[in-house]
């Protein structure tokens, strides 16, 4: 009887709202069916198992890919350590059952080959939590170092193949990493007492802020390797790295100042008083809580990045979305691009929801002081 | 003997307003002076010049020996010796009461952890606040984070302790515990500076009360003597107005 009572009163209370229900279940009704029966009868996502080596990884030699699942490891190891040591967190009972699912679930889909590197890389990320929230800060840092020229060293070689996902992350990962750096200065430049350095930052952060980033994008890839000795042989991602962090460096820094400029002033003039420097008070006192403020803007500007490599498709790099679509207009799978766009739009989507999981996490952790 | 503060026709602009005009003042070691005045009389500026969170244009100050000008060097080296405590606490809400504490000690005085924290934990044990060392500010009361702010500014164990309006933020009945942690500071021999409307305060404790209106020392004596038999008719209105 409550739900009429409340169906009543909120669908159905006078003859507009319910014309105005009726025309909008139905409206649902057709498009939920449409969809659905498109997904279970119609949709051949057999193209997408059946691809899965070239959207993960593109035209990357076969027997090198333990290289990339070696990274993956890294980084995700890494990132739980980092994660463990920073926002105090556990691994959360759904990690340890998603990688139980998502293993269960791929197992028919991937090479037996693959299997046990795939188990490895996704324990990884709740292994390195644990780890992490067992060790001393200093040697999370001393990893971190440690993890960065581990990737560098298994990814020398062969970029110029890599491909699909394992593109876009390496893109994302490089990109954010040398951003993040650079904004922080950019930002302590336009905040502090420098007038050279002043400028410059104001001038880099608003010339780039005033160009496109795909502008950006075909400037480095075509640019970066004039600036250094043709005997370099540049690899391409390398190129692309530095657009995108140049690009992200600047927003990051905008970010970052803006969290400069809202810590009170009493907390300069408290560091000052008991007689530390200017870098020192903006190293322990002022960055801390600047950073700790704007936590949800500098990881929307990583996840602007993760979703903004597709862009790389424009410039004939074999990211996930160019897979996706290389993919589709192989005569064999011909007519499947809602498939394998819906597969990379749901890759793309859980790569961004986990991130700003963790985002969250980050910041209530780091919340704690700042009541 | 040598005056530990000495201060010598300091005059000091915001623009156009002259905050502060031809102050002269010495300050003996183990001395301690209370400021007080109408609000806007230039007294939190004063004792804000002497470890140059305020800049003068005129005049000198000579603290310990040390010129205070433009070389960063002599600033760095007096506020090494000049604790301050603010009206707003500004303790760092990111650390907790502990890392508050060590912060300066270890990096700017280089003590290893061990020896800050121990030092850390007898100042708070002096303060009464010992049990409260692995807490965040924000969870604190506010007479708790201002005997904190006395305990870090004491850490870097300096000769001379500037207390700006200490108790003006706190709730009535938290005044007494602060207060009571400066009186028993004030016992054991620091050179003191405060800037205050306690006036029983400056009654007990103070050696020297100085009165400040418009930017100007209008008279100075021993707390008797100013709170008692005011010479001058700018400190009698300014007393009546307070002291009933």
């Amino acid at each position: 009887m409550k739900a009429v009572a409340w169906l009543k009163e909120n669908l159905f209370n006078g003859w507009f709202n319910s014309l105005l229900t009726l025309v909008t279940g139905w409206l649902l009704f057709v498009v939920t069916k449409g969809v659905l029966v498109w997904a279970f009868e119609e949709g051949r996502w057999s193209v997408v198992p059946e691809n899965m080596r070239l959207l993960m990884t593109g035209s990357y030699p076969p027997e090198q890919v333990w290289r990339l699942w070696t990274v993956v490891a890294i980084i995700l190891f890494s990132g739980g350590l980092q994660y463990a040591v920073r926002a105090q967190g556990r691994p959360p009972w759904w990690m340890w059952a998603g990688v139980l699912v998502a293993f269960a679930v791929s197992f028919p889909v991937v090479f037996p080959a693959t299997r046990f590197f795939l188990l490895v890389a996704m324990l990884s990320l709740p292994v390195g939590i644990v780890v992490g929230a067992n060790v001393s800060r200093r040697w999370v840092d001393w990893a971190a170092l440690l993890a960065l020229v581990a990737v560098f060293l298994l990814l020398w070689g062969n970029t110029d193949r890599l491909g699909g996902f394992a593109f876009t992350l390496m893109l994302t990962v490089l990109a954010s990493v040398f951003a993040f750096p650079l904004g922080l200065l950019l930002a302590l430049g336009r905040t502090g007492k420098w007038p050279v350095f002043r400028t410059l930052s104001i001038l880099y952060i608003e010339l780039i802020r005033g160009v496109p980033l795909i502008t950006v994008l075909f400037l480095s890839y075509y640019m970066v390797p004039l600036f250094l000795p043709a005997s370099w042989e540049v690899p391409t991602l390398f190129s692309i790295v530095v657009g995108f962090s140049m690009f992200a460096a600047a927003y990051l820094a905008e970010y970052v100042r803006g969290g400069i400029q809202g810590v009170h002033k009493g907390q300069y003039e408290a560091a000052w008083a008991l007689g530390l420097s200017g870098s020192q008070s903006a190293r322990y006192i002022i960055l801390p809580q600047a950073i700790r403020s704007v936590i949800p803007a500098l990881i929307g500007q990583l996840i602007a990045i993760f979703k903004d490599t597709s862009l790389v498709y424009i410039l004939g790099l074999f990211d996930l979305l160019f897979m996706a679509i290389t993919v589709a207009r192989n005569p064999k799978y011909l007519g499947t691009e809602r498939e394998v766009l819906l597969f990379i739009a749901f890759v793309y989507f859980v790569g961004a929801a986990l991130m700003s999981y963790a985002s969250r996490r980050l910041e209530r952790a780091m919340g704690l002081g700042s009541r | 003997m040598e005056p530990i503060i000495h201060m010598e026709n300091v005059n000091k602009w915001f623009g156009a307003l002259h905050v502060l005009k031809d102050i002269n003042l010495d300050v003996e070691k183990g001395e301690v002076v209370v400021v007080i005045g109408p609000s806007g009389s230039g007294k939190s500026t004063l004792i804000r010049t002497i470890n140059r969170l305020e800049e003068i244009q005129k005049g000198r100050i000579v603290v310990d020996g040390i010129e205070l000008n433009r070389d960063v060097r002599n600033i760095d080296a007096v506020r090494k010796e000049v604790g301050m405590v603010f009206q707003s606490f500004n303790l760092f809400p990111h650390m907790t009461v502990l890392e508050n504490i060590t912060l300066a000690p270890r990096i700017v005085r280089k003590w290893p952890r061990e020896k800050a924290e121990q030092i850390a934990l007898e100042l708070l044990e002096r303060v009464d606040i010992a049990d409260q060392a692995e807490k965040y500010p924000a969870q604190l009361s506010g007479g708790q984070q201002q005997r904190v702010a006395i305990a870090r500014a004491l850490a870097m164990q300096p000769k001379i302790m500037l207390f700006d309006e200490p108790t003006s933020a706190l709730d009535p009945e938290m005044v007494g515990e602060v207060l009571d942690a400066m009186k028993e500071l004030a016992k054991s021999g620091m050179t003191m500076l405060v800037v205050t409307h306690e006036m029983g305060f400056a009654r007990e404790v103070a050696d020297r009360v100085i009165f400040m209106d418009m930017g100007e020392i209008i008279e100075e004596g021993e707390p008797d003597q100013v709170f008692s038999h005011p010479r001058h008719e700018r400190t009698q209105a300014f007393l009546a107005r307070i002291l009933h």
